[in-house]
């Protein structure tokens, strides 16, 4: 596939090239806080956040999002019928997404676009978005994506990938997709001698600062009632205040809830993120609830990730190591040792 | 530092030699630079996990409501107000507890550390003489803890631990002439359209994870109003509305209970400044009252009580 350069002064240029012909979200900063926003303007955009807060997560599957609407006005011929709410599918691009995070949607491809059953909203949003990685020169001391499949320069899932080199970044695109993107930006310079050895020391030295290496070689032959059974839990779960910080600062937690909420005679059908970690999230209409205890939610959460998803899909862990989870907990409920504990388990 | 660490060793190791206790609630060093994570002991070979350093934030009260057993547990100043008022809202027996006071020279705030960095990531910190000295790939820095506590912490007229069995350390000189409220007179001289605007900007980023409820040790309610499904009070939505609601009720539920220990500010994820609701509630009660929470355990919540000389007409 093609490889091109820019520098970063033109960078710009290219950004608003793209604005032209797709909706652009890249991570923007406001205060301390970087998220990805759709951006309207080529000097919105703040690259030099290794890891946003949260995880572009919603723009694939939205917190919260209306998926259809009704009315119950009687004698109406649409009454109780649900009507689909229209969304802008016009072509996307997610500009300076971290590989890690292009990885999580691949995973998440398997919960929501897996024959026979597919996620009409996800698998259209995947399609009309063409995915910009930007590769990690300096990964976060958090970060251990070589541990679970991926690494800072991972190509897989991405359609380009760029490299920041100093005074430019080396553009490579991947697929098909990324091909078509480059080709409206009008870039044509071919990357320098020079260049194409920087973007292979950049590789190299990301790899070198690795800092996080957590083993999962183990997971897949642990008998799961054993691990389920495991006495490190009670020490795991007790610090923990049961809120819903990591589910949702995680690329790879998809768990909804379906809701309707009704004003007089017309409703509409949300879709909203669930969090494992609340009560209300398995409290049966019956009033009995199967995860009552603190201990059993925190344990659903790592056994999902790190075992039931290994046994299902044969595809390792579901999760992509970027470490917000580690970053982001009150309380220092760290998953790298939570995955040793579980790897090193014996019955 | 160094020294509050020994004398919570050997604290710690007595008691539960001696089977005083049956658990010890206290900290260990966290797994990333600046953290700390409550941990809780029950054997005395466990005690070299005990940590003590200007990151054991974490209200360790949050951690005793309904507990069965009897437990010691380290407690700062916020810490030790907050168990106060669960001995009076009932949520654990005094009998159930050895407190072990810790004077507190106020906590530092992570983020504020973090900012101050801009995106160089620290790999080792530590602390003498007043200064966090954080060191990381190609920089070392220094700064004077003093500048970078919580907010709370900068503002807190109760360093020291208001009951205690024990004390780790002489009590600390609790600040005096600190202006408490600075923020609040701001919010107060806003038109109501301006406050309005105010409350929606900082309310924005919320993402509902209600890690701000589930970090205050007074938020123990067995199903929290957001969590009612039958009738469902509150929209699941992100909707600013349902947000507000949210944030507004359990600042009102808070009222003349909250110690400004400052949790739930400290494990938002997106840096709202929820505190701000609650200590204009805070000082609310203060000059209706005359009640700042927690100090005294014969003196029961405003809030709880009935007095016939309530300032309020409506009520008497």
């Amino acid at each position: 596939m093609t490889d091109k350069m820019v520098k970063k002064a033109d960078l710009n240029e290219l950004l608003n090239r793209l604005l032209e012909d797709y909706r652009v979200f890249a991570p923007v900063r406001r205060g301390d806080i970087t998220t990805f926003q759709q951006i309207s303007a080529a000097d919105e955009p703040d690259f030099s956040c290794t890891n946003t807060i949260l995880s572009p997560k919603s723009l694939m599957l939205p917190q919260s999002e209306c998926l259809f609407d009704f009315t119950l006005e009687k004698g109406s011929d649409m009454a109780g019928i649900m009507r689909e709410i229209d969304k802008d599918y016009s072509p996307r691009v997610i500009f300076g997404i971290r590989p890690c995070d292009a990885q999580s949607f691949q995973l998440l491809d398997l919960n929501f676009d897996t024959s026979p059953y597919r996620d009409p909203w996800w698998v259209r949003r995947r399609h009309h978005t063409t995915l910009v990685g930007l590769g990690c020169n300096v990964p976060c001391s958090t970060c251990f994506c070589t541990s679970v499949g991926g690494s800072p320069f991972a190509e897989d899932g991405l359609d380009l990938l760029l490299t920041d080199v100093g005074d430019e970044f080396a553009l490579q695109a991947i697929t098909e997709k990324g091909e078509q993107l480059l080709t409206k930006t009008g870039i044509d310079t071919e990357p320098s001698a020079a260049t194409a050895k920087a973007v292979l020391a950049c590789k190299e030295s990301a790899l070198g600062l690795m800092r996080s290496s957590v083993p999962t070689n183990n997971l897949e032959k642990h008998d799961a009632t054993a691990l389920f059974n495991a006495d490190f839990w009670d020490k795991v779960q007790f610090a923990c205040i049961n809120c819903g910080i990591c589910t949702y600062v995680c690329p790879t937690c998809w768990c909804f809830d379906i809701q309707d909420e009704v004003r007089k005679n017309n409703g509409v059908r949300l879709r909203n993120w669930d969090s494992c970690m609340s009560p209300l999230f398995t409290l049966h209409g019956s009033g009995h609830n199967p995860r009552n205890e603190k201990l059993q939610r925190v344990r659903q959460r790592f056994m999902h990730k790190l075992k039931y998803f290994v046994d299902k899909y044969e595809r390792g862990v579901a999760c992509v190591g970027c470490g917000r989870c580690v970053e982001q907990c009150p309380v220092n409920i760290d998953i790298r040792e939570v995955v040793r504990l579980m790897n090193q388990f014996k019955v | 530092m160094q020294s509050y660490r020994t004398k919570i060793f050997e604290i710690a190791l007595q008691l539960l030699v001696e089977r005083q206790v049956d658990a010890v609630l206290g900290f260990r060093r966290g797994t990333i630079p600046m953290m700390s994570q409550p941990i809780l002991i029950s054997s005395p070979d466990e005690v070299d996990q005990l940590h003590w350093d200007s990151f054991c934030s974490s209200n360790l009260a949050n951690y005793l409501p309904r507990r069965k057993d009897r437990v010691a547990v380290f407690a700062k100043g916020c810490d030790s107000r907050n168990i106060i008022l669960q001995i009076l809202e009932n949520q654990i027996k005094r009998e159930q507890l050895y407190i072990i006071g810790v004077p507190c020279q106020g906590m530092v705030d992570r983020r504020k550390v973090l900012a101050a960095l801009d995106g160089r990531e620290p790999a080792d910190v530590s602390e003498r003489n007043g200064m966090i000295r954080v060191s990381g790939w190609n920089f070392k820095e220094n700064f004077s803890r003093d500048e970078y506590l919580q907010e709370n912490c900068a503002i807190c007229t109760h360093r020291n631990p208001v009951i205690y069995d024990e004390l780790a350390a002489e009590p600390t000189n609790e600040q005096r002439e600190v202006d408490r409220y600075g923020d609040i007179h701001a919010l107060e001289a806003m038109n109501d359209d301006d406050r309005w605007q105010h409350f929606e900007e900082i309310l924005t980023p919320c993402i509902r994870c209600y890690a701000c409820r589930n970090a205050c040790p007074m938020c123990y309610c067995p199903t929290c109003f957001v969590d009612e499904s039958t009738p469902q009070w509150l929209g699941k939505s992100i909707d600013p509305i349902d947000t507000r609601t949210f944030h507004f009720l359990r600042a009102f539920h808070l009222a003349g209970r909250c110690t400004d220990c400052g949790n739930c500010e400290r494990a938002c994820p997106m840096g709202i400044k929820v505190r701000q609701l609650t200590k204009k509630l805070e000082k609310d009660i203060k000059q209706l009252y005359a009640y700042e929470a927690g100090l005294s355990l014969d003196e029961p919540p405003p809030l709880d009580t009935y007095r016939p000389d309530d300032p309020q007409e409506f009520i008497r």
